[in-house]
Parts: structure tokens; sequence; C-alpha cells
């Protein structure tokens, strides 16, 4: 830990005005660098593949939409707990229309779509418009999207519709990149398609959080909402947008983790809304709102993936090491934070009070 | 609200119990309870009949719910007072209970997969699983109050740790205790027809309603919670108060573990208490409980436990799909808040005010 301790201070020194977000988005890439690095120089064989790192983010392509949405909503100081629930809904309305109504594969997108699109539409309209508690509105949402989820299916199965499996084991081949057998092929490395779809959401919503005045104003909601409706910001319906907007994601992650995995189950993406949360804490996304950054939920995400990677490498095979290390490692997170925010706005403070005296002295 | 004497006191009696939270539960009973007189009147049937050991026990839906509606209740009082002092919900404590579980069964078995009797006292067992979840809680309280960290996420770590601690402490083993003795705290003591759990809970609910009476806790958490600020400067530690809330939460969690064990007399990790977190925190919502911290009332709390409950069983009695039971829930709950948010209320007393308005006019033009 030290050595990002270093480099965060060494960061601190050289820039001095590091907004917060920034700052935190830092510190979490250096995390995965550093890990990447350590278990490339400790741990040889499997890491120095492309292939490996290319598996992490094809395995987690949906849990990067999933907290993508949630930064969004996070970052206007809301929390949305039913993408899980989402997830398992779209895949098993997918698989049911697919495999027993021999359905048409891009209209099981549109039904993805809608599902989602549904869930953030009445979640957004309670939350925003009605007042009422984000986290109960959702969690009422994650119960229903579960129940439902039984009550279009009640056993998992495979789905084996000709076109829908086609797509599903569809692979993009990244050019140069690739390893050698031991009898010397060449192995081109691949990507699965859900990646692309995560990478250009990824793009899309750093873009839109950057440049563009909704952007803007959901930081605005989230860092203060009254001082937000003062601006002339339109609160109600910025919350409201960023609801619909995780919603539509969700659905949409859910038919990228309906591709990934292939079948239909109540049980799919139990704990995915934790592991969103999680993956949008480690990239610096705070939950009192304001702060956040998609590229850091990005690199939230591999970090997650690739502890649990390494952890299963290292021969810790008894399952309750993941738990554990995933628990550890949001908690040393969580404290850093909180320590750098205490201390930003102690010499904040600082910085105000010696701001006043030099006015003040001259008046005197 | 300044009471100048114009009102008649039987309609400030009115508004005072309409405005007081512990309504809504009442409401959402009531209409629960005539939604089953009309269905079917045989759902409030009690019985008494003995059980497979030959001891008369009383049954019934209306004792299913007071029976399996107790851990719920029990730690309904824990998340009012931690909901009250931090303004956020601990979502570890199904957790939770599965670790206090597993270092309880791990004391009675010393160890051992299988045992016929307790080798260690079982109040020994229960003091280690007290301190054990009181530790975890105190965990969660020094996140929350020290740092600073929003409720919900400090929880998380324990949330996503706490079902691989709790089979941590067993290593992997699922140990079975066949001593009759621990299925007194999950069913019935010989003699008494009344399921135990039910007793636990009342017992529980007295020693808090008389701590809350005789001492200031109450007045402290619930200052804390509206300001911390304000409290700071009158001489209170809201850090130290928060804390304790998380102990006590850890506490109750410890009793909601006991009764949870002496059920099935062993234990599933991943199973264990599973979605109880949601449960607890709908309790407390459903109890009117401001969720952002400030003014409480534990009763309405464990009230709302118990109603949650008496919509399960009734759920179940209809023949509703176990794992299908959520979305119904959902249903349910998404409209008692819709119906007690503040801009619906608003709407509708506004809409009532008009029509009061509209009909002293026309009292007026006659």
């Amino acid at each position: 830990m030290s050595n990002v301790n270093s480099s965060v201070s060494a960061v601190k020194k050289t820039r001095k005005r590091m907004t917060d977000t920034n700052l935190l988005t830092t510190i979490t890439v250096t995390v995965f660098v550093v890990m990447y690095v350590c278990a490339i120089l400790f741990l040889k064989e499997g890491f120095l593949k492309p292939q490996t790192m290319l598996n992490l983010i094809s395995t987690n392509a949906y849990l990067i939409i999933l907290a993508c949405g949630m930064s969004l909503v996070m970052i206007t100081g809301g929390i949305d707990i039913s993408v899980g629930g989402v997830t398992a809904l779209v895949a098993m309305s997918c698989a049911v229309y697919l495999d027993m109504h021999d359905g048409n594969v891009y209209i099981s997108m549109l039904i993805a779509i809608g599902i989602g699109l549904a869930f953030g539409l009445v979640q957004g309209f309670l939350i925003a418009y009605l007042k009422i508690q984000p986290f109960i509105v959702t969690l009422a949402g994650m119960f229903f999207a579960r129940g439902m989820t039984t009550i279009v299916h009640t056993n998992p199965f495979n789905v084996s519709n000709k076109d829908f499996v086609e797509l599903k084991d569809t692979r993009i081949i990244i050019p140069l990149l690739g390893s050698t057998t031991k009898k010397g092929k060449f192995i081109p490395a691949t990507i699965e398609i859900g990646v692309i779809v995560a990478l250009v959401i990824v793009l899309l919503l750093f873009c839109l959080l950057k440049w563009t005045k909704l952007g803007r104003s959901f930081y605005a909601v989230g860092g203060n909402k009254q001082s937000a409706l003062m601006l002339g910001i339109n609160v109600q319906r910025t919350t409201f947008i960023s609801y619909v907007i995780c919603g539509l994601l969700a659905g949409i992650g859910g038919f990228v983790y309906f591709m990934h995995v292939g079948s239909g189950s109540p049980s799919h993406a139990t704990g995915a809304e934790m592991n969103a949360i999680a993956s949008s804490i480690i990239g610096g996304t705070m939950l009192t709102g304001g702060v956040g950054n998609i590229i850091g939920t990005l690199f939230g995400v591999l970090t997650l993936a690739l502890i649990q990677n390494i952890v299963a490498s290292l021969g810790l095979d008894q399952p309750w090491w993941t738990g554990i290390t995933i628990a550890a490692m949001l908690c040393i997170f969580l404290v850093i934070q909180s320590i750098i925010i205490s201390r930003r706005k102690k010499a904040d403070m600082k910085a105000a009070a010696a701001q006043s005296n030099k006015e003040a002295a001259p008046a005197s | 609200m300044p009471n100048n004497n114009v009102q008649p006191p039987k309609a400030s009696l009115w508004a005072r119990l309409t405005r007081h939270q512990i309504v809504i539960p009442i409401a959402a009973l009531l209409l629960l309870t005539i939604f089953n007189l009309i269905a079917d009147p045989s759902f409030f049937n009690i019985t008494l009949s003995d059980n497979s050991n030959g001891d008369p026990v009383l049954g019934g839906n209306l004792i299913t719910i007071i029976d399996n509606g107790s851990e719920l209740a029990i730690l309904a009082i824990g998340m009012t007072l931690v909901t009250a002092a931090s303004g956020g919900q601990d979502i570890s404590v199904g957790a939770a209970i599965a670790i206090s579980g597993s270092a309880l069964l791990r004391v009675l078995c010393g160890g051992e997969r299988t045992v016929d009797t307790f080798k260690n006292p079982l109040i020994l067992a229960f003091l280690i699983a007290c301190l054990v979840s009181m530790a975890f809680g105190a965990f969660n309280g020094v996140l929350v109050a020290f740092f600073k960290i929003q409720p919900m996420v400090a929880t998380l770590i324990l949330f996503t740790a706490g079902r691989n601690i709790a089979c941590w402490i067993n290593n992997s083993e699922l140990p079975v205790v066949n001593d009759e003795r621990l299925g007194y705290f999950g069913n019935y003591i010989p003699g008494i027809p009344i399921p135990t759990p039910f007793l636990i809970a009342v017992a529980c609910f007295i020693i808090t309603f008389l701590i809350m009476k005789f001492t200031n806790i109450s007045l402290y958490v619930q200052s804390v919670g509206i300001n911390e600020k304000s409290s700071r400067l009158n001489g209170l530690n809201p850090e130290l108060i928060k804390l304790m809330t998380y102990v006590l939460l850890g506490l109750c969690v410890a009793v909601a573990a006991l009764i949870k064990v002496g059920r099935i007399s062993q234990i599933n990790y991943s199973v264990i208490a599973k979605d109880i977190e949601m449960d607890a925190i709908l309790a407390v919502a459903l109890g009117g409980n401001a969720l952002g911290g400030g003014k409480f009332s534990i009763a309405s709390s464990v009230l709302g436990a118990y109603v949650i409950q008496f919509l399960t069983t009734t759920l179940y009695k209809f023949e509703v799909n176990a794992a299908a039971l959520p979305a119904f829930k959902a249903v349910v709950v998404i409209l008692l808040v819709v119906m007690s948010a503040p801009t619906v209320r608003e709407k509708f007393s506004r809409l009532g005010r008009k029509l009061k308005k509209s009909k002293t006019a026309e009292a007026g033009n006659s």
C-alpha cells in the first residue's frame, strides 16, 4: 500500500488543485496497474498472455455496463439496487422468448431494452417526482424483478435458438495480439461482442459527463441539490433522467450477460448489484454524490475482477477467500477515500480561514 | 404546532393520532385483516393440538405469524436505532446472523461435526456469539461514526464478507446439534403452548421499552439523527452514540441468530437469514420512521415487522410460490410507500381542504 500512497502524494505535490474525482480515479488506476504488474512478476504464466486480460473484460462486460449506470445514479446522490434483479429478469425473459416461442434475436434485444426502460421510468418517477427514498424504491424494484423472474419461468435452462447461439459464439479477433502454443501455433486473442458494447457505453457516458450540459447538471445535483436548484437546474428532471439511463443500461447489461451465459435462471446475477456498487466505489464514485468518473468505474470493475483472479491463482481455493479479499479491499478503499476527503476539507477550511484573514487585515 | 383552543379537543386528539407514525403499520394491518376476513375467515382460527413430542401447542396462521416474525421484530428494534442515529441502514444483518450462528454452533460443538449433547454450556456459547456479533457491529459503527462512511456502503463490506467468515469459523463444515435444549429457543418449551421466539421478542421489546423510558438514550439518538452538529454543541458525543446503536444492533443480531439456529439446530451459511436485511429495512420504513434519520418509534417498527410477516403468511396461504413472493411484496410495499409519500399526502390534504372550502362556501351562500 505504501507504493500507492507515495504516488498519490507525488501527484498531490505536482498538481495542487486536483479535483476529488480525478484524485480518486488516479488511485484506482494506479492500484490496478500495480496489481497487474505484481501479478505478472509473481504469477508469471497466466497473466503475461493478453488473453487473460481480455477474458477478464469479456466475463465482466455486463458488470461494466451495470456499474456505469450505477455510477451515474450515485453521482446524482442516489442508488439503484435493482440492477441485478433486472439483469436476471432480462436474461430469463429473453431465454423464454427465444427458446419456447422461437423468437427473433433482434426482437429479444428490444425486449431487454424495454424491460430496462420500464424499470428505469417507474423507479425514476417514484424517486424524482414523488420524493420517495431511492433505497426503498429500488429495493422493491429488486424484489419485483427477482419475483417476476421466477414467475416467467421457474427452472434454469439453456437456450438452443440457432441464431442466438451463433451470436453468442461470435468472437472478435484482435489483430497483432495473441499467444503461441508449445507447438508453435499462433492463437489470436479474442473478445466477445459484449465487450464492444460495454466500451462504447463507457465512451458515450464519459463524453456525456464530461462535455454536455446534462452531464454537468448530474454532478451539480449530486453535489448540492439546493444550489443546483438555484443555478436553474431542473433537479427533478435530472434525477429522473439518471434513473432512466441506469434502468436502460441495466437492460442492455442484462442482454450482454445473457449473451455471455446463454441461459436463463432465477439465480442469475445474484449479488450483481452489490458488485456494481463495490466497483463504483473502488472506482472513486462516492455515495454522497457529486464525485465520480466513468473511467474510474471501468477500472473499478477490472480491479475487482483481477483480485478474484489473483486469489484463485494463488491457490487459495477455499470459496470463502474471494469474498473476504473483496471485502478487505473495499474496506481499504473506503478508508483511504474517507481520510483523503476529510483531510481535503480541513485544508480547504484552513485556506478559507487564511484568505479571510488576509482580507480582514488590510481593512483593519 | 401551537394548540390554540379553537379546535374541539376530540378533533385534536384525532389529528394527533393520525399524525403519529404508528398509523401507517396499523392501517396496513387493518387492510390485511379485512382482506383476509373477506377472503377466508378461517384464516384466523387458532387450534390447540399436540406436537410430535406430545406437548400441547397452539397452532394456526396467527401463531405462525407471531412465531416467524419474531427474528424480524428483534432486528427491527436495532435497525430502528441505527436508522435514527446514523440516517442509514445496516445491510449486513443477514450476514452477521450467519457469523453469530456459526460462532454459537462452533462453541456448542467444540469443533466436532455432530454432537448429541452440548460440549460447552449454552450460556457460554450465547455470550460468545453476542460478543462476536457486537464486535462486528462495532466494526460497522467505527466505519460509520469515525470514518464518516455512509452506513449502507460501510456495511456492504460485512455484507460481502459475512457469509464467507461464517463458513471460515466452522471450517466449511455444517455442524449439527442433536441436543433438544437448543430446539427450545426456536420452537416450543415443553409445557408452554406459545412459541418461544415470540416470548423472546416480547422480552426484548419490553427491555428496550424500559430502557427508552428510563434513560435519555432515545432523546440522544434522535437529536444526533436530526442534527449532528447541534447535538455536539449541546455536549453529546455523536460518534459514540452512533457506535452504540451499531453495537446494540449487534446484540439484536445475536438474539435473532440464537432463534434462527434453534429452529433447525444446524446452520446453512448461504441460506440462513437470507434477505432478512431487506425485510428489516422494510419493517423500519413501514413503521413510518424517517429513513434519513431523526424521529423514530420502536413500537411502530416492531409492528411493521409483524405486518410484513402477516403479508408473507397471507401470500403463502394463497399458494404463491416462495420464489415469486418478493414480486407481490414489492407491489404492496410500493403502494404503501407511495401512499405515505409527503408529496402525495400533501396533494390529498389539499384536495380535502378544497372540498371543505367549497362546502363552507356553499354553506355561506345559502
